[in-house]
């Protein structure tokens, strides 16, 4: 299972209001 | 990992130079920074800094139950306290989950013998850790 990264923060809180799970924010400085 | 990500989060990604102003709301202040936060963005668990996978999925399960414990899921959050134990018994943050675990009990079954309980297992696992010390007052 891959996981779907976004940037979105806002959409992903919005996602969450529906999936019930919390978000995971991943702060990085590494090259993407 | 990749797949207890998937399966229990709403995952994203953030880099320091595309989306500076994401560090600042959420007081993220080096790199790496992992945060469990709820839907309104309230933090239930930080992670700084690098570290080994299994010390990393450690701390994200602790985590996953700290979102339990703090949204009132007491039930949810002792058992995902104990999976912590069962999966990781000699990472930094066992005697952590065996702390919670034991509080989650309490509170979501009103049982004060949960934390006495606690406190006995904290005789003959983790002893020298600052959550025994936590626990002692529970013990007499």
């Amino acid at each position: 299972m891959d996981i779907q990264w976004t940037d979105d923060v806002d959409a992903a809180m919005a996602s969450a209001r529906q999936s019930k799970k919390p978000l995971l924010l991943d702060f990085t400085a590494a090259p993407m | 990992m990749t797949s207890f990500i998937a399966e229990h989060f709403e995952p994203v990604r953030l880099h320091v130079r595309k989306h500076p102003e994401a560090m600042g709301r959420f007081g993220a202040n080096w790199t790496p920074t992992v945060l469990i936060v709820d839907a309104e963005g309230k933090e239930h668990h930080r992670i700084e800094g690098f570290l080994p996978v299994d010390d990393f999925l450690a701390q994200l399960k602790l985590g996953y139950a700290q979102h339990a414990f703090k949204t009132g899921d007491f039930a949810s959050a002792e058992k995902r306290f104990r999976d912590v134990i069962d999966e990781f018994p000699k990472s930094d943050v066992a005697a952590e989950a065996l702390y919670w675990a034991g509080v989650s009990k309490y509170k979501g079954t009103g049982d004060a013998g949960a934390l006495k309980e606690t406190a006995t297992a904290f005789q003959s696992r983790y002893k020298e850790s600052a959550w025994a010390k936590k626990s002692s007052i529970w013990a007499a």
